[in-house]
C-alpha cells in the first residue's frame, strides 16, 4: 500500500482534479462555534474534505448602530464605539472623536493627542495579545491564552486608572476626552513597556518555532498583495502580504508623523506572516508607547470651544457661565457645521473610518462605519476553497477579527 | 491640482464640489460611473476604502451613492458620488474592487439602492426575507413589525422614542425598557 504525501500548498491544485468526483457535502459551521469568534457562519461546500466554495454569512450581531447614532448627539454614541471591536475599545474611542473633530475643524491641544496616541497603542498591544493567544488556541496551544490574558491583565490595570472603566471605556468626547491622565498613570505606562518586551519574547519562543504552530500555519491561507487590497484588506491581515499600507503613515493623524516606528510587512501573506506581523507591532507599540510618555507635554487637555465642549466639573458645579454650557452641550449637542467628511484610523484590526454626514446641528444626518472585520472577512468566499476543513479554524484566527464590528 | 483636470477630462459632466476640511469631492452621472471607476482605478486609485448610501428623504433623486477611494501611493483620497432615484439601480463597481461586493450588499440591505450587474445582490446584515431598508430616514427607529413569526424579535423595540427613554414609574421594574414584557411570577 502506497502512501502519498500531501502538502498544505497543494490543496489549491487539488480542487481541479477533485471536481465532479462523488457527492459533495455541505457542511454549516457557525454562527456559534469556537473558531468562529462570535457568531460567523460559514456554509461550505465540501468535497472530501477540501471545501469547493463557501459561503460567509454576516449579520448575526446586527444592531442598528448605524440607525442609532442617527438618533442621537454627537457624544452620546461614544458609548456605542466601545462596541464595535470590543478587544479595543479605546481605540474606537478615538477614532470616532478624532472624525467628529475632523468635522468640527479642531486642532487638539498637543497633550490630548499624546494622550490618545497612548491609548490607541495600549488598546492595539491589549487586542493583538487577544487575537495571538485566541489564534494560539484554535491551532491547539491552549497555554499561550492563559499567558498573553496576564499581560492583557495589566493592561487593563491600566486602562481602569485612566478611564475607570476596564472595558467599555468610553473616554473620549469630542474636543478632548472625560479626564485628564491621572497621577500614576504614566508612570504605570513606562512600567508596563520595561517588562513586557521580555514576555513577547517568551511568547514568541513559544510559538515561532514550535512545531504543530508552524505547519499550521505556514504556507496556509496565502492571499497575494493585490488580491488583499482588491478585497479592501486592511491592517496587519494587508502587511501581512507585503502591502505596507499603515494608515499611520500614510495619511497621519494625532501628530503619528512625528514619532519613530517601524511597519512590519510579511513577504508571503500566510497565516504566519499575520501572526509575524502583529508581533512586531506589539514591539513598535511598546517605541511608541515610551516615546509618547517620554514627550507628554504639559497644558489643555480639550479645546477651548465653550459652546460646544463639556466644560470642567468644577467648574460646572460653581461658575453660572459654564453650567449653561453643560447643558447645551449635553442636550443638544456640539453644534457641528454642513458637510461630510471621513476619516480613518489604524486600529489593531484594520482602518476604522467613519464617515459624516451633517446638515448641522448636534445630531449626525448619517454616520457610515467602515468596519475593518467586515471588509476583512469578504475574501473569505476567495480564499478557504481549496483548503481542507481543519485549515478553517487556523484561517479564521490568523484573521483576527470581531463580529461586534463586522455587523455594527 | 492635477486631479481635477484628470477627472474633468475622464468625466466632461463631472460636477466638483467645494472643498471641506482637505477633501475633495465630485458627483458624476451614474451613467459615467463604470467608465470614470475604471479609469481611477486604472490611475492608482486601487483601494475603495468605503462605500455607502445615503437617504436624502424628501428630495428628487431620493438617494446618493458615495463612494471613498484612495491611491496609496500618492497619499490621495478623493470622494466620488452619484445621485439616484427610488427604484433606479446604479451601475455596480464590484467587477472593478472586489471589496465592493460585500459594500453594494449592504447599501442594498440597509438603503435599499439597487445595484445593475452585482453578481449576487442578496441581503447581508438583515435576514433573507426581511421586507424593509432599515436606514431610510422614513424607516422608524423602534423598528417595523413583519410576518416571520418564527424569528425573534419581530416586533416593534420598545423604545419608545430614543434608547435611554424611561418612563416615571415608582417600580424598577415599570420604569425601565423591556425587549419583552416580564413573565408572570417570575418577578
Amino acid at each position: 500500500m502506497s502512501t502519498t504525501t500531501l502538502e498544505f500548498g497543494d490543496t489549491l491544485a487539488r480542487t481541479a482534479e477533485c471536481e465532479d468526483v462523488g457527492e459533495k457535502l455541505v457542511l454549516n459551521i457557525g454562527p456559534s462555534h469556537p473558531s468562529t469568534h462570535g457568531v460567523l457562519r460559514l456554509v461550505l461546500e465540501l468535497d472530501g474534505e477540501v471545501i469547493t466554495k463557501v459561503d460567509t454569512d454576516v449579520g448575526y450581531l446586527h444592531r442598528g448602530d448605524e440607525k442609532i447614532a442617527e438618533n442621537m448627539t454627537w457624544n452620546q454614541f461614544v458609548p456605542y464605539t466601545d462596541r464595535l471591536d470590543y478587544m479595543a475599545p479605546l481605540a474606537n474611542n478615538v477614532a470616532y472623536a478624532c472624525a467628529v473633530e475632523k468635522l468640527m475643524g479642531f486642532e487638539l491641544p498637543p497633550r490630548a493627542k499624546v494622550t490618545r496616541v497612548i491609548c490607541c497603542e495600549l488598546a492595539r498591544i491589549s487586542a493583538h495579545l487577544l487575537g495571538l493567544g485566541a489564534f494560539a488556541m484554535d491551532v491547539g496551544a491552549m497555554t499561550m491564552f492563559l499567558y498573553t490574558f496576564t499581560e492583557r491583565e495589566k493592561i487593563y490595570n491600566l486602562i481602569e486608572l485612566l478611564t475607570g472603566a476596564r472595558f467599555t471605556t468610553s473616554f473620549t468626547r469630542v474636543g478632548g476626552q472625560t479626564r485628564d491622565i491621572p497621577p500614576g498613570f504614566l508612570e504605570g505606562v513606562t512600567e508596563f513597556c520595561t517588562q513586557f518586551p521580555g514576555r513577547l519574547d517568551e511568547f514568541g519562543s513559544m510559538l515561532n518555532r514550535n512545531r504543530i504552530f508552524v505547519d499550521r500555519t505556514k504556507d496556509l491561507g496565502v492571499i497575494p498583495a493585490d488580491i488583499a487590497l482588491d478585497y479592501g484588506l486592511t491592517g496587519p491581515n494587508l502587511r501581512g502580504s507585503g502591502n505596507p499600507y499603515d494608515v499611520r503613515r500614510t495619511f497621519p493623524y494625532l501628530d503619528y508623523q512625528t514619532y519613530d516606528f517601524e511597519v512590519p510587512v510579511g513577504s508571503t501573506g500566510d497565516c504566519y506572516d499575520r501572526f509575524a506581523v502583529r508581533m512586531e507591532e506589539m514591539r513598535q507599540s511598546i517605541l511608541i508607547l515610551r516615546q509618547a510618555v517620554a514627550k507628554m507635554p504639559g497644558g489643555a487637555w480639550q479645546v477651548h470651544d465653550p459652546k460646544n465642549v463639556l466644560p470642567a466639573k468644577d467648574k460646572v458645579l460653581t461658575k453660572m457661565e459654564e453650567l449653561i454650557h453643560q447643558f447645551l452641550v449635553v442636550t443638544q449637542g456640539p453644534d457641528a457645521p454642513v458637510g461630510e467628511i471621513y476619516f480613518g484610523a489604524e486600529n489593531p484590526k484594520g482602518e476604522l473610518g467613519f464617515y459624516l454626514n451633517s446638515r448641522g446641528g448636534g445630531v449626525p444626518y448619517r454616520l457610515k462605519i467602515r468596519a475593518p472585520s467586515f471588509c476583512n472577512l469578504s475574501i473569505l468566499n476567495h480564499l478557504l476553497p481549496g483548503h481542507t476543513v481543519s485549515d478553517v479554524p487556523a484561517i479564521l484566527g490568523s484573521f483576527d477579527f470581531v463580529m461586534g464590528e463586522c455587523d455594527r | 491640482m492635477g486631479q481635477d483636470v484628470l477627472i474633468e477630462e475622464i468625466v466632461p459632466g463631472a460636477e466638483k464640489l467645494p472643498d471641506f476640511r482637505g477633501e475633495s469631492s465630485w458627483v458624476v452621472a451614474k451613467e459615467k460611473l463604470p467608465e470614470l471607476m475604471t479609469s481611477l482605478k486604472a490611475m492608482g486609485f486601487t483601494y475603495l476604502v468605503d462605500l455607502t448610501a445615503v437617504d436624502h428623504h424628501g428630495t428628487d433623486p431620493r438617494f446618493e451613492v458615495v463612494y471613498e477611494l484612495c491611491n496609496l501611493r500618492h497619499k490621495k483620497h478623493i470622494r466620488i458620488k452619484t445621485k439616484v432615484g427610488e427604484g433606479d439601480a446604479v451601475p455596480t463597481v464590484s467587477n472593478i474592487w472586489r471589496t465592493a461586493d460585500w459594500h453594494e450588499r449592504e447599501a442594498w440591505d440597509m438603503v435599499g439602492v439597487r445595484f445593475a450587474n452585482h453578481p449576487d445582490l442578496r441581503r447581508i446584515l438583515m435576514w433573507d426575507g426581511y421586507p424593509h431598508h432599515p436606514l431610510r430616514k422614513d424607516f422608524p427607529l423602534e423598528g417595523l413589525p413583519t410576518e416571520m413569526p418564527d424569528i425573534a424579535f419581530t416586533s416593534k423595540a420598545p423604545l419608545e422614542g430614543g434608547p435611554f427613554v424611561t418612563s416615571s414609574a415608582s417600580f424598577t421594574q415599570d420604569r425601565e425598557p423591556r425587549a419583552h414584557p416580564a413573565e408572570e411570577g417570575s418577578v
